[in-house]
Protein backbone atom coordinates (compact mmCIF):
# COMPACT_ATOMS: atom_id res chain seq x y z
CA UNK A 1 0.00 0.00 0.00
CA UNK A 2 2.51 2.33 1.22
CA UNK A 3 5.91 3.66 -0.43
CA UNK A 4 8.68 5.80 -0.23
CA UNK A 5 6.43 9.12 -1.01
CA UNK A 6 3.88 8.14 1.67
CA UNK A 7 4.06 11.36 3.98
CA UNK A 8 6.01 11.03 7.12
CA UNK A 9 4.53 12.08 10.43
CA UNK A 10 7.61 14.82 12.10
CA UNK A 11 7.57 13.71 15.71
CA UNK A 12 7.30 16.92 18.50
CA UNK A 13 8.49 16.50 22.02
CA UNK A 14 4.77 15.88 23.42
CA UNK A 15 4.68 13.18 21.03
CA UNK A 16 8.22 11.63 20.92
CA UNK A 17 6.77 9.00 23.54
CA UNK A 18 4.01 7.65 20.88
CA UNK A 19 6.71 7.58 17.90
CA UNK A 20 9.04 5.77 20.21
CA UNK A 21 6.64 3.42 20.77
CA UNK A 22 5.39 2.56 17.44
CA UNK A 23 8.61 1.72 16.54
CA UNK A 24 9.84 -0.18 19.47
CA UNK A 25 6.11 -2.14 18.07
CA UNK A 26 4.18 -0.70 21.36
CA UNK A 27 0.94 0.98 20.90
CA UNK A 28 0.93 4.10 23.60
CA UNK A 29 -1.68 6.00 24.53
CA UNK A 30 -1.81 8.55 27.73
CA UNK A 31 -4.35 8.25 30.58
CA UNK A 32 -5.36 11.10 32.81
CA UNK A 33 -4.42 10.54 36.80
CA UNK A 34 -6.66 12.45 38.32
CA UNK A 35 -9.80 11.80 35.93
CA UNK A 36 -8.64 9.00 34.63
CA UNK A 37 -9.89 9.19 30.87
CA UNK A 38 -7.57 7.59 28.31
CA UNK A 39 -7.09 10.15 25.27
CA UNK A 40 -5.76 11.18 21.70
CA UNK A 41 -3.99 12.87 20.17
CA UNK A 42 -0.92 13.01 23.02
CA UNK A 43 -0.45 15.84 25.05
CA UNK A 44 1.35 16.14 28.78
CA UNK A 45 -2.14 17.10 29.75
CA UNK A 46 -5.87 16.04 29.98
CA UNK A 47 -8.14 17.57 27.40
CA UNK A 48 -11.27 16.41 29.37
CA UNK A 49 -10.20 18.21 32.44
CA UNK A 50 -6.99 20.00 31.93
CA UNK A 51 -5.27 18.35 34.80
CA UNK A 52 -0.73 18.14 34.08
CA UNK A 53 -0.53 14.69 35.64
CA UNK A 54 -0.91 11.94 33.36
CA UNK A 55 0.81 8.65 32.16
CA UNK A 56 1.62 6.94 29.24
CA UNK A 57 0.77 3.79 29.35
CA UNK A 58 0.85 0.47 26.97
CA UNK A 59 -2.76 0.23 24.99
CA UNK A 60 -4.46 -3.01 23.90
CA UNK A 61 -4.10 -2.07 20.43
CA UNK A 62 -7.55 -3.80 20.13
CA UNK A 63 -10.68 -1.57 18.36
CA UNK A 64 -13.39 -1.25 15.91
CA UNK A 65 -13.87 0.06 12.31
CA UNK A 66 -15.97 2.78 13.51
CA UNK A 67 -16.41 4.65 9.43
CA UNK A 68 -14.26 4.92 6.54
CA UNK A 69 -14.24 6.00 2.78
CA UNK A 70 -12.47 4.17 -0.39
CA UNK A 71 -10.51 6.67 -1.88
CA UNK A 72 -10.42 6.52 -5.65
CA UNK A 73 -8.34 9.52 -6.53
CA UNK A 74 -4.23 9.13 -6.52
CA UNK A 75 -2.27 10.50 -4.11
CA UNK A 76 1.30 10.43 -2.99
CA UNK A 77 2.61 7.05 -1.81
CA UNK A 78 -0.93 5.41 -2.43
CA UNK A 79 -2.07 3.56 -5.00
CA UNK A 80 -6.15 3.64 -5.41
CA UNK A 81 -8.47 2.58 -4.44
CA UNK A 82 -7.57 2.42 -0.48
CA UNK A 83 -9.56 2.46 3.08
CA UNK A 84 -8.59 5.98 4.97
CA UNK A 85 -10.47 5.05 8.41
CA UNK A 86 -11.41 5.91 11.66
CA UNK A 87 -10.94 3.30 14.29
CA UNK A 88 -12.50 3.41 18.04
CA UNK A 89 -9.65 1.57 20.39
CA UNK A 90 -11.40 -0.19 23.40
CA UNK A 91 -9.79 2.29 25.75
CA UNK A 92 -12.41 4.70 23.70
CA UNK A 93 -10.17 7.59 21.62
CA UNK A 94 -10.45 7.37 18.14
CA UNK A 95 -7.45 7.67 15.21
CA UNK A 96 -7.36 7.86 11.91
CA UNK A 97 -5.67 4.49 9.75
CA UNK A 98 -5.33 2.08 6.90
CA UNK A 99 -6.92 -1.22 7.33
CA UNK A 100 -4.51 -4.10 5.76
CA UNK A 101 -4.46 -7.50 5.00
CA UNK A 102 -8.10 -7.19 4.06
CA UNK A 103 -9.64 -6.44 0.52
CA UNK A 104 -10.39 -2.76 0.50
CA UNK A 105 -14.00 -2.60 -0.49
CA UNK A 106 -17.30 -2.04 1.34
CA UNK A 107 -18.08 -6.13 1.21
CA UNK A 108 -15.05 -6.74 3.55
CA UNK A 109 -15.16 -3.28 5.46
CA UNK A 110 -18.09 -4.06 7.17
CA UNK A 111 -18.57 -1.06 10.29
CA UNK A 112 -17.60 -2.20 13.73
CA UNK A 113 -15.56 -5.07 12.66
CA UNK A 114 -13.07 -6.07 15.34
CA UNK A 115 -9.25 -4.58 14.40
CA UNK A 116 -6.10 -4.84 15.78
CA UNK A 117 -2.51 -2.86 15.53
CA UNK A 118 -0.14 -4.28 13.26
CA UNK A 119 2.96 -1.64 12.79
CA UNK A 120 4.14 -0.78 9.14
CA UNK A 121 7.88 0.64 8.92
CA UNK A 122 8.27 3.53 6.84
CA UNK A 123 12.08 3.96 8.13
CA UNK A 124 14.60 3.62 10.98
CA UNK A 125 12.69 6.17 13.47
CA UNK A 126 8.75 5.71 11.79
CA UNK A 127 6.89 3.01 12.19
CA UNK A 128 2.79 3.67 11.55
CA UNK A 129 -0.10 1.84 13.63
CA UNK A 130 -2.39 0.38 10.81
CA UNK A 131 -4.87 -1.82 11.73
CA UNK A 132 -5.94 -5.64 10.46
CA UNK A 133 -8.99 -7.25 10.89
CA UNK A 134 -8.66 -9.05 14.15
CA UNK A 135 -7.16 -12.91 14.18
CA UNK A 136 -9.93 -15.36 14.80
CA UNK A 137 -12.88 -12.78 14.57
CA UNK A 138 -14.87 -13.42 11.78
CA UNK A 139 -14.97 -9.94 9.41
CA UNK B 1 -25.71 43.85 18.91
CA UNK B 2 -29.23 44.73 19.19
CA UNK B 3 -31.10 42.46 16.79
CA UNK B 4 -31.76 44.68 12.73
CA UNK B 5 -29.54 46.83 14.09
CA UNK B 6 -26.64 46.43 11.88
CA UNK B 7 -27.31 46.02 7.62
CA UNK B 8 -25.66 45.05 4.68
CA UNK B 9 -25.89 47.78 2.23
CA UNK B 10 -23.74 46.45 -0.30
CA UNK B 11 -23.19 43.08 -1.82
CA UNK B 12 -21.49 41.60 -4.68
CA UNK B 13 -19.74 38.87 -6.07
CA UNK B 14 -17.04 38.69 -8.99
CA UNK B 15 -18.21 40.23 -12.28
CA UNK B 16 -17.17 36.47 -13.30
CA UNK B 17 -17.11 33.15 -11.98
CA UNK B 18 -15.66 30.22 -13.15
CA UNK B 19 -12.50 30.00 -15.07
CA UNK B 20 -11.08 33.03 -14.23
CA UNK B 21 -7.29 32.84 -15.78
CA UNK B 22 -6.65 36.71 -16.30
CA UNK B 23 -6.58 37.20 -12.11
CA UNK B 24 -4.59 36.07 -8.71
CA UNK B 25 -6.35 35.47 -5.53
CA UNK B 26 -6.28 39.13 -4.56
CA UNK B 27 -7.44 40.61 -7.51
CA UNK B 28 -10.75 37.92 -7.32
CA UNK B 29 -10.91 40.27 -3.80
CA UNK B 30 -10.41 43.02 -5.48
CA UNK B 31 -12.99 42.81 -8.58
CA UNK B 32 -15.93 41.82 -5.63
CA UNK B 33 -15.30 44.29 -3.60
CA UNK B 34 -15.12 47.18 -6.35
CA UNK B 35 -18.17 45.70 -7.04
CA UNK B 36 -19.69 45.93 -3.47
CA UNK B 37 -18.52 49.38 -3.39
CA UNK B 38 -20.05 50.90 -6.53
CA UNK B 39 -23.87 48.25 -5.55
CA UNK B 40 -24.25 50.97 -2.36
CA UNK B 41 -22.26 54.50 -3.90
CA UNK B 42 -19.78 53.77 -1.33
CA UNK B 43 -15.62 54.65 -2.50
CA UNK B 44 -12.61 52.79 -0.72
CA UNK B 45 -11.78 55.46 1.00
CA UNK B 46 -15.21 55.30 3.13
CA UNK B 47 -14.74 52.22 4.26
CA UNK B 48 -12.62 52.19 8.07
CA UNK B 49 -13.50 48.38 8.60
CA UNK B 50 -11.72 45.56 6.61
CA UNK B 51 -12.34 41.66 7.23
CA UNK B 52 -11.08 39.13 5.28
CA UNK B 53 -10.15 35.41 4.62
CA UNK B 54 -7.71 34.01 1.91
CA UNK B 55 -5.56 37.27 2.21
CA UNK B 56 -4.87 39.41 4.85
CA UNK B 57 -6.46 42.25 5.87
CA UNK B 58 -3.27 44.33 5.96
CA UNK B 59 -2.82 43.03 2.42
CA UNK B 60 -6.45 43.50 1.01
CA UNK B 61 -6.54 47.20 2.94
CA UNK B 62 -3.55 48.14 1.10
CA UNK B 63 -4.58 46.61 -2.05
CA UNK B 64 -7.73 48.54 -2.20
CA UNK B 65 -6.33 52.17 -0.57
CA UNK B 66 -8.26 51.73 2.74
CA UNK B 67 -6.90 53.17 6.00
CA UNK B 68 -8.84 51.05 8.65
CA UNK B 69 -9.43 51.39 12.35
CA UNK B 70 -11.22 48.18 12.81
CA UNK B 71 -9.64 45.06 11.09
CA UNK B 72 -10.40 40.91 11.64
CA UNK B 73 -8.04 38.10 9.63
CA UNK B 74 -10.33 35.66 11.35
CA UNK B 75 -9.73 32.64 9.25
CA UNK B 76 -11.32 29.28 9.95
CA UNK B 77 -12.36 27.75 6.18
CA UNK B 78 -15.22 29.00 4.53
CA UNK B 79 -17.21 30.04 7.28
CA UNK B 80 -14.97 32.65 8.24
CA UNK B 81 -17.15 35.12 6.40
CA UNK B 82 -19.91 34.23 8.45
CA UNK B 83 -17.61 34.90 11.35
CA UNK B 84 -17.01 38.24 9.95
CA UNK B 85 -20.59 39.27 9.52
CA UNK B 86 -20.61 38.84 13.22
CA UNK B 87 -17.45 40.26 14.37
CA UNK B 88 -18.14 43.28 12.05
CA UNK B 89 -21.58 43.53 13.49
CA UNK B 90 -20.44 43.66 17.23
CA UNK B 91 -17.70 46.05 15.94
CA UNK B 92 -20.36 48.38 14.23
CA UNK B 93 -22.32 48.11 17.67
CA UNK B 94 -19.21 49.23 19.82
CA UNK B 95 -18.22 51.91 17.59
CA UNK B 96 -15.34 50.43 16.63
CA UNK B 97 -15.71 51.32 13.09
CA UNK B 98 -18.83 52.62 11.12
CA UNK B 99 -18.51 50.82 7.41
CA UNK B 100 -16.76 47.46 7.13
CA UNK B 101 -15.70 45.60 3.82
CA UNK B 102 -15.48 42.04 3.93
CA UNK B 103 -14.03 40.51 0.98
CA UNK B 104 -13.58 37.01 -0.28
CA UNK B 105 -11.47 36.00 -3.59
CA UNK B 106 -10.31 32.80 -4.27
CA UNK B 107 -8.65 31.39 -7.47
CA UNK B 108 -9.65 27.72 -6.38
CA UNK B 109 -9.55 26.66 -10.27
CA UNK B 110 -6.54 28.83 -11.78
CA UNK B 111 -4.45 28.63 -8.86
CA UNK B 112 -2.74 31.92 -9.48
CA UNK B 113 -1.67 33.83 -6.24
CA UNK B 114 -3.22 31.41 -4.46
CA UNK B 115 -2.26 31.43 -0.52
CA UNK B 116 -2.68 28.17 0.96
CA UNK B 117 0.82 26.94 3.14
CA UNK B 118 1.58 23.30 2.50
CA UNK B 119 0.84 20.83 5.07
CA UNK B 120 3.08 21.15 8.39
CA UNK B 121 4.34 17.52 9.21
CA UNK B 122 4.59 18.35 12.66
CA UNK B 123 0.91 19.33 13.22
CA UNK B 124 -1.18 17.26 14.88
CA UNK B 125 -3.18 16.62 11.08
CA UNK B 126 0.41 16.26 9.62
CA UNK B 127 1.42 13.42 12.39
CA UNK B 128 -1.65 11.85 12.74
CA UNK B 129 -3.71 12.05 9.43
CA UNK B 130 -1.93 13.08 6.40
CA UNK B 131 0.22 9.81 6.55
CA UNK B 132 -2.52 7.72 6.11
CA UNK B 133 -3.20 8.72 2.67
CA UNK B 134 -5.83 12.03 3.10
CA UNK B 135 -5.66 14.11 0.33
CA UNK B 136 -7.62 16.82 0.05
CA UNK B 137 -10.95 17.54 1.23
CA UNK B 138 -13.00 14.72 -0.41
CA UNK B 139 -10.80 12.09 1.34
CA UNK B 140 -11.37 13.61 4.81
CA UNK B 141 -15.01 15.47 4.62
CA UNK B 142 -16.39 12.70 3.98
CA UNK B 143 -15.19 10.22 6.54
CA UNK B 144 -17.86 10.16 8.90
CA UNK B 145 -20.69 9.76 6.41
CA UNK B 146 -20.61 5.64 6.44
CA UNK B 147 -21.02 5.69 10.34
CA UNK B 148 -23.94 7.99 9.87
CA UNK B 149 -25.62 5.60 7.49
CA UNK B 150 -25.25 2.88 9.69
CA UNK B 151 -26.65 4.57 12.64
CA UNK B 152 -29.79 6.25 10.82
CA UNK B 153 -30.28 3.74 7.95
CA UNK B 154 -29.70 6.66 5.40
CA UNK B 155 -29.34 5.05 1.52
CA UNK B 156 -26.80 5.81 -0.80
CA UNK B 157 -29.72 6.81 -2.83
CA UNK B 158 -31.15 9.06 -0.70
CA UNK B 159 -27.66 11.28 0.00
CA UNK B 160 -27.85 10.83 -4.16
CA UNK B 161 -31.19 12.64 -3.74
CA UNK B 162 -29.51 16.53 -2.48
CA UNK B 163 -27.12 16.68 -5.19
CA UNK B 164 -30.74 15.94 -7.56
CA UNK B 165 -32.71 19.15 -5.85
CA UNK B 166 -29.72 21.30 -5.69
CA UNK B 167 -29.58 21.02 -9.63
CA UNK B 168 -32.97 21.54 -9.79
CA UNK B 169 -32.75 25.03 -8.09
CA UNK B 170 -29.77 25.82 -9.98
CA UNK B 171 -31.36 24.88 -13.33
CA UNK B 172 -33.33 28.45 -12.42
CA UNK B 173 -30.17 29.93 -11.94
CA UNK B 174 -28.28 31.53 -15.00
CA UNK B 175 -25.04 32.15 -13.23
CA UNK B 176 -24.38 28.63 -11.98
CA UNK B 177 -22.08 26.47 -13.20
CA UNK B 178 -24.21 23.07 -13.99
CA UNK B 179 -27.60 23.47 -14.83
CA UNK B 180 -28.88 20.77 -16.71
CA UNK B 181 -31.31 18.41 -15.05
CA UNK B 182 -29.73 14.66 -12.83
CA UNK B 183 -31.61 11.98 -11.78
CA UNK B 184 -30.53 9.80 -9.07
CA UNK B 185 -28.86 7.15 -11.15
CA UNK B 186 -27.02 9.90 -12.84
CA UNK B 187 -25.53 10.49 -9.20
CA UNK B 188 -25.00 7.19 -8.75
CA UNK B 189 -23.07 6.57 -11.54
CA UNK B 190 -20.87 9.54 -11.95
CA UNK B 191 -17.13 8.65 -10.85
CA UNK B 192 -16.36 7.24 -7.44
CA UNK B 193 -14.14 9.90 -5.65
CA UNK B 194 -14.13 8.70 -2.25
CA UNK B 195 -16.57 5.97 -1.57
CA UNK B 196 -19.49 6.32 -0.64
CA UNK B 197 -19.18 9.93 -2.34
CA UNK B 198 -19.36 10.43 -6.87
CA UNK B 199 -18.18 12.89 -8.36
CA UNK B 200 -22.13 14.86 -8.43
CA UNK B 201 -21.86 14.62 -4.73
CA UNK B 202 -18.56 16.66 -4.50
CA UNK B 203 -18.27 20.25 -4.85
CA UNK B 204 -17.28 22.19 -7.89
CA UNK B 205 -13.63 23.89 -7.96
CA UNK B 206 -13.77 27.57 -9.14
CA UNK B 207 -12.64 30.77 -8.92
CA UNK B 208 -14.66 33.54 -8.00
CA UNK B 209 -15.38 35.95 -4.92
CA UNK B 210 -17.76 38.23 -3.26
CA UNK B 211 -17.36 41.28 -0.83
CA UNK B 212 -20.08 42.63 1.50
CA UNK B 213 -20.21 45.64 3.18
CA UNK B 214 -21.96 46.29 6.56
CA UNK B 215 -23.10 49.83 8.35
CA UNK B 216 -25.67 50.62 11.57
CA UNK B 217 -29.53 50.30 10.07
CA UNK B 218 -30.07 53.84 10.49
CA UNK B 219 -27.33 54.75 8.11
CA UNK B 220 -28.26 52.35 5.46
CA UNK B 221 -31.11 54.29 5.66
CA UNK B 222 -29.39 56.64 3.39
CA UNK B 223 -28.41 54.23 0.90
CA UNK B 224 -29.89 53.28 -2.22
CA UNK B 225 -30.11 49.51 -1.75
CA UNK B 226 -32.58 47.83 0.26
CA UNK B 227 -31.12 47.23 3.47
CA UNK B 228 -30.78 43.42 4.80
CA UNK B 229 -30.61 43.61 8.07
CA UNK B 230 -28.73 41.32 10.77
CA UNK B 231 -31.60 39.86 13.49
CA UNK B 232 -28.73 36.73 15.22
CA UNK B 233 -25.39 35.44 15.18
CA UNK B 234 -23.53 32.51 16.32
CA UNK B 235 -20.62 30.93 15.79
CA UNK B 236 -18.35 28.10 16.95
CA UNK B 237 -15.27 26.16 16.47
CA UNK B 238 -14.49 22.01 17.39
CA UNK B 239 -11.55 20.00 15.69
CA UNK B 240 -9.03 20.65 12.93
CA UNK B 241 -8.65 16.86 12.55
CA UNK B 242 -12.09 14.60 10.83
CA UNK B 243 -10.96 11.39 12.91
CA UNK B 244 -11.84 13.27 16.44
CA UNK B 245 -14.91 14.81 15.54
CA UNK B 246 -17.33 14.04 19.02
CA UNK B 247 -19.78 12.69 17.05
CA UNK B 248 -19.77 11.25 13.31
CA UNK B 249 -23.08 11.94 12.72
CA UNK B 250 -23.69 15.81 13.73
CA UNK B 251 -21.55 18.93 14.30
CA UNK B 252 -20.98 20.07 17.57
CA UNK B 253 -20.13 23.25 16.15
CA UNK B 254 -22.77 23.57 14.28
CA UNK B 255 -25.42 22.81 17.34
CA UNK B 256 -23.74 25.63 19.02
CA UNK B 257 -23.62 28.54 16.31
CA UNK B 258 -27.09 27.70 15.58
CA UNK B 259 -29.37 27.77 18.13
CA UNK B 260 -27.37 30.95 19.78
CA UNK B 261 -28.20 32.74 16.42
CA UNK B 262 -31.84 31.31 16.36
CA UNK B 263 -31.96 32.67 20.22
CA UNK B 264 -30.36 36.27 19.49
CA UNK B 265 -32.26 36.71 16.06
CA UNK B 266 -35.87 35.23 18.67
CA UNK B 267 -37.05 33.12 15.63
CA UNK B 268 -37.78 29.98 15.80
CA UNK B 269 -38.33 27.36 13.11
CA UNK B 270 -41.31 28.03 11.29
CA UNK B 271 -40.33 32.06 10.91
CA UNK B 272 -37.73 30.82 8.26
CA UNK B 273 -39.03 31.19 4.43
CA UNK B 274 -35.16 30.56 3.03
CA UNK B 275 -32.29 28.41 4.05
CA UNK B 276 -28.70 28.55 3.02
CA UNK B 277 -26.87 25.40 4.38
CA UNK B 278 -22.95 25.55 2.88
CA UNK B 279 -23.52 22.28 0.69
CA UNK B 280 -19.51 21.42 -0.32
CA UNK B 281 -20.47 18.12 -0.27
CA UNK B 282 -23.87 16.14 -0.18
CA UNK B 283 -24.28 14.93 3.61
CA UNK B 284 -24.13 18.26 5.06
CA UNK B 285 -27.27 19.59 4.48
CA UNK B 286 -28.12 16.28 5.79
CA UNK B 287 -26.21 17.36 9.36
CA UNK B 288 -27.48 20.94 8.54
CA UNK B 289 -30.67 20.39 8.43
CA UNK B 290 -30.61 18.19 11.92
CA UNK B 291 -28.09 20.21 13.73
CA UNK B 292 -29.74 23.80 13.16
CA UNK B 293 -33.04 21.70 14.68
CA UNK B 294 -35.18 22.29 11.30
CA UNK B 295 -35.69 18.14 11.73
CA UNK B 296 -35.36 15.60 14.13
CA UNK B 297 -32.39 13.21 14.19
CA UNK B 298 -32.56 10.42 11.04
CA UNK B 299 -34.79 12.81 9.46
CA UNK B 300 -33.40 14.76 7.11
CA UNK B 301 -32.79 12.92 4.27
CA UNK B 302 -36.61 12.03 3.93
CA UNK B 303 -37.16 15.62 4.40
CA UNK B 304 -35.18 16.39 1.70
CA UNK B 305 -36.70 13.34 -0.46
CA UNK B 306 -40.25 14.27 0.09
CA UNK B 307 -39.15 17.66 -1.78
CA UNK B 308 -39.43 19.80 1.00
CA UNK B 309 -36.54 21.83 0.54
CA UNK B 310 -37.10 21.72 -3.55
CA UNK B 311 -38.42 24.49 -5.75
CA UNK B 312 -41.96 24.92 -4.28
CA UNK B 313 -40.96 23.12 -1.06
CA UNK B 314 -41.67 24.78 2.54
CA UNK B 315 -38.14 25.33 3.13
CA UNK B 316 -36.52 26.25 0.28
CA UNK B 317 -32.62 25.18 0.07
CA UNK B 318 -29.87 26.48 -1.55
CA UNK B 319 -31.86 28.38 -3.82
CA UNK B 320 -28.66 29.18 -5.97
CA UNK B 321 -27.83 25.73 -6.49
CA UNK B 322 -25.18 25.39 -3.82
CA UNK B 323 -21.92 24.63 -3.72
CA UNK B 324 -22.41 21.64 -5.97
CA UNK B 325 -23.64 23.43 -8.96
CA UNK B 326 -23.56 26.80 -8.80
CA UNK B 327 -19.73 27.66 -7.90
CA UNK B 328 -17.36 26.83 -5.09
CA UNK B 329 -13.59 28.22 -5.05
CA UNK B 330 -12.88 26.56 -1.74
CA UNK B 331 -14.40 28.92 0.66
CA UNK B 332 -17.81 29.43 -0.43
CA UNK B 333 -19.32 30.75 2.36
CA UNK B 334 -19.31 34.10 1.44
CA UNK B 335 -21.45 32.87 -2.40
CA UNK B 336 -24.07 31.09 0.51
CA UNK B 337 -24.33 34.90 2.15
CA UNK B 338 -24.76 36.65 -1.15
CA UNK B 339 -27.74 34.36 -1.64
CA UNK B 340 -28.95 35.35 1.31
CA UNK B 341 -28.53 38.88 0.48
CA UNK B 342 -30.79 38.46 -2.66
CA UNK B 343 -33.19 36.52 -1.36
CA UNK B 344 -33.68 39.74 0.72
CA UNK B 345 -33.49 42.37 -1.56
CA UNK B 346 -35.88 40.17 -3.93
CA UNK B 347 -33.54 40.27 -6.45
CA UNK B 348 -32.74 36.58 -6.76
CA UNK B 349 -32.75 34.42 -9.57
CA UNK B 350 -35.08 31.67 -8.33
CA UNK B 351 -36.97 34.24 -5.86
CA UNK B 352 -38.94 32.96 -3.05
CA UNK B 353 -42.03 35.74 -3.28
CA UNK B 354 -42.71 37.30 0.07
CA UNK B 355 -39.62 35.83 2.03
CA UNK B 356 -39.17 37.77 5.40
CA UNK B 357 -36.51 35.87 7.13
CA UNK B 358 -33.42 33.92 5.61
CA UNK B 359 -30.82 31.94 7.70
CA UNK B 360 -27.31 31.27 6.43
CA UNK B 361 -25.26 28.38 7.69
CA UNK B 362 -21.37 28.08 7.15
CA UNK B 363 -19.10 25.26 7.64
CA UNK B 364 -15.47 25.81 8.15
CA UNK B 365 -12.74 23.51 7.05
CA UNK B 366 -13.71 19.48 7.60
CA UNK B 367 -16.24 19.96 10.29
CA UNK B 368 -13.68 22.36 11.80
CA UNK B 369 -16.02 25.25 12.19
CA UNK B 370 -19.26 26.82 11.62
CA UNK B 371 -20.90 30.58 11.53
CA UNK B 372 -24.78 30.91 10.89
CA UNK B 373 -26.49 34.26 10.30
CA UNK B 374 -29.98 35.15 10.25
CA UNK B 375 -31.24 37.87 7.82
CA UNK B 376 -34.52 39.74 7.59
CA UNK B 377 -35.80 42.26 5.01
CA UNK B 378 -38.16 43.70 8.02
CA UNK B 379 -37.24 46.39 10.50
Amino acid sequence: MSDSKRPRPQPTPETQHYWDGTRDGEFRLQRCDDCAKAYFPPRPFCPACGGRQVSVFKASGKGRLYSYVIHHRPAPGFTPPYAIAVVELEEGPRLMSNIVECPQTPEALVLDMALEVVFEKLDEQISLPVFRPAQGAVA
Amino acid sequence: MKPGSIAIVGAAETTRLGSIPDMSNIQLHADAALNALADCGLKPSDIDGVACAGETPVAIAHYLGITPRWVDGTAVGGCSFMLHVRHAAAAIAAGYCNTVLITHGEAGKSGIGLNRPPPNRTSLVGQFELPYGVYGPPSMFTIPVLRYMKTYGMTEAELAMVSVVQREWAGRNPRAAFRDPISVDDVLNSRMIAYPFRLLQCCLVTDGGGALILTSAERAKDFLTKPVYILGTGESVETPMISQMADFTSSRAFRVAGPEAFKAAGISHGDVDHLMIYDAFAHLPIYGLEDLGFVGRGEAAAFIGARHTAPGGKLPMNTNGGGLSYTHTGMYGMFALQESVRQMRGTAPAQIEGAKISVCHGVGGMFAASGTIVFTNQR
